[in-house]
């Protein structure tokens, strides 16, 4: 069934405050809307419930990339283009913008915003692993204020997040430090520009002399919504990049993660494509090891 | 029903045109239907197939996912915008000569793509026409047709050399 257009409410104040000024007149009865290319594919297969919409598209202050000293801040209102074309993403953060090329056709990265990426909570996201491997954080915003909150503890269960009925997401701060970091980003999927994520893995790694001092892996479709993983990483700090070492550290995955069930591909096939997706990533750091 | 209709602006292929519809009404109905701008097919209606793309302030999008409101105070060029006084596109005598259209449901929107890519990139290779028509889903021609139209309309303006070096790579792909 399709949806009908008469059906659903839109209106489109023009400005931050506005748009705050709505949610915290009336707490969850409004829908943000920006790229709407989550929404508006609901809403034309008649599946959007959501009476009451307000736009964000076109927003000045919700689409911007600054960058600082320390961090990108990149406006929920971005578009994946605005990713891809940002020299600073490029040069420094190439897992996030990597990342962004996988947003659907050009036609979906124009109108799909990293905000309506994150806020949609799929567990396959394709921001979610770079962000994570990333530490990102995350800032929201509502008429009470601004705060902040690391984006590892923005997903809270499958399809719920920390915001507040009256919150929007405002930015994604993305440090800088993460230069001399080896990089890692991979997803395995049926078609690589077009596929909804099957598995994808992100990770960072710090090495001083061989052994691992900082770790972070960023798992989409393995658990039930985006999140590190946070026993394989903890199989790996403080160890020298061995054999042993890759060994226990794939028994932590398959251990760790969990895929929700559906039919995108049987939950024993996305732990194993998982587990050798971080063997991979663990060889490259063995075999750079090496050539130093 | 709650939602009244509002009165929405924008231009459209140069001109400038109101209309009342209801704000969650998908661009490509208001084009459609209000406009009477049948070019731009509809395909999937879901994102997947492109065959509704247009170029909204620059960019482009799949119209079946943007709500007329959202297209307000926008510049919209459709595939009827893009012949100049009567004299077709180089884009559109391109896939005229070359077979880049059979059927004809996906060429507005393949053309629209098409012309995204030459804007921003006058000397496209092979990869990036692949990745710039990646969006656009084609039953019939099985795409290397339309590639080479994209490569010829691109050669119309590229220096002679280097247009033979890109159809021949076009066409080793076969
Ligand atoms: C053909 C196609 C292919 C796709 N391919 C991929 C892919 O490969 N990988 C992938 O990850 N995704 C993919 N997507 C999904 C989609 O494009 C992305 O998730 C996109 O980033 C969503 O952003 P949006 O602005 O369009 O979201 P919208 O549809 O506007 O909103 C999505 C959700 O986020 C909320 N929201 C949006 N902005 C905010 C904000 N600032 N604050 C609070 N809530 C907000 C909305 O209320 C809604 O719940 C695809 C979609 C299509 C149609
Ligand atoms: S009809 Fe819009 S993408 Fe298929
Ligand atoms: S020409 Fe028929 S779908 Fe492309």
């Amino acid at each position: 069934m399709r949806g009908s257009a008469e059906a659903h409410e839109l209106v489109a104040p023009g400005s931050l405050d506005a748009v705050l000024e709505l949610l915290a007149l009336e707490p969850g009865q409004w829908t943000p809307i920006a790229g709407g290319t989550e929404l508006m594919v609901a809403f034309s297969a008649g599946r959007l419930n959501a009476p009451k919409l307000v736009s964000l598209w076109g927003i000045p202050d919700l689409r911007f990339i600054e960058t600082t000293v320390e961090s990108v801040a990149i406006g929920a209102g971005a578009t994946f283009l605005d990713l891809r074309a940002d020299t600073v993403l490029a040069a420094e953060l190439p897992l996030l913008a990597r990342a962004s090329s996988w947003i659907g056709s050009i036609a979906n990265q124009s109108r799909a915003t990293i905000g309506g990426n994150l806020v949609n909570a799929s567990p396959a996201a394709d921001s979610s692993p770079a962000l994570l491997a990333y530490d990102a954080e995350i800032e929201l915003v509502s008429v009470r204020g601004r705060r902040r909150i690391a984006y590892r503890e923005f997903h809270t269960g499958y399809k719920q997040n920390a915001m507040a009925a009256d919150e929007l997401m405002y930015a994604v701060h993305v440090p800088r430090r993460f230069a001399r970091h080896r990089q890692y980003l991979r997803k395995v999927g049926t078609r690589r520009a077009m596929a909804v994520a099957k598995v994808a893995l992100g990770a960072t790694a710090l090495l001083e002399r061989g052994v691992v001092r900082e770790m972070r892996l960023g798992a989409a479709s393995l658990t039930p919504f985006p999140t590190r993983l946070y026993r394989t990483e903890a199989a790996l700090v403080d160890q020298p990049v061995t054999r042993e070492t890759v060994r226990a550290a794939r028994e932590a995955l398959l251990g760790e993660v969990r895929p929700i069930d559906d039919i995108r591909s049987t939950v024993e096939y996305r732990r194993r494509v998982a587990a050798n997706l971080l063997e991979e990533f663990l060889l490259e750091l063995r075999q750079e090891r090496a050539q130093s | 029903m709650s939602a009244r209709r509002s009165a929405i602006h924008f231009t459209v292929n140069g001109e400038r045109r109101a209309v009342q519809a209801p704000p969650m009404k998908r661009l490509l109905d208001v084009l459609r239907e209000d406009l009477r701008l049948t070019g731009t097919k509809e395909g999937c209606g879901e994102g997947e197939c492109g065959s509704c793309s247009v170029r909204m302030n620059g960019e482009l999008v799949n119209s079946c996912l943007v709500p007329a409101l959202q297209a307000e105070g926008a510049e919209i060029q459709t595939v009827e915008g893009l012949a100049l006084d009567g004299r077709l596109h180089p884009l559109q005598q391109a896939f005229l000569e070359r077979g880049g259209a059979q059927c004809g449901v996906c060429t507005p929107g393949m053309l629209m793509a098409a012309a995204q890519l030459l804007d921003h990139n006058a000397h496209p290779t092979l990869p990036e026409i692949r990745e710039a028509l990646a969006g656009n889903l084609c039953r019939c021609t099985g795409f290397i047709r339309i590639f080479e139209s994209v490569v010829a309309a691109a050669a119309a303006k590229m220096d002679e050399r280097a247009s033979e070096a890109v159809l021949e790579q076009a066409h080793n792909a076969r």
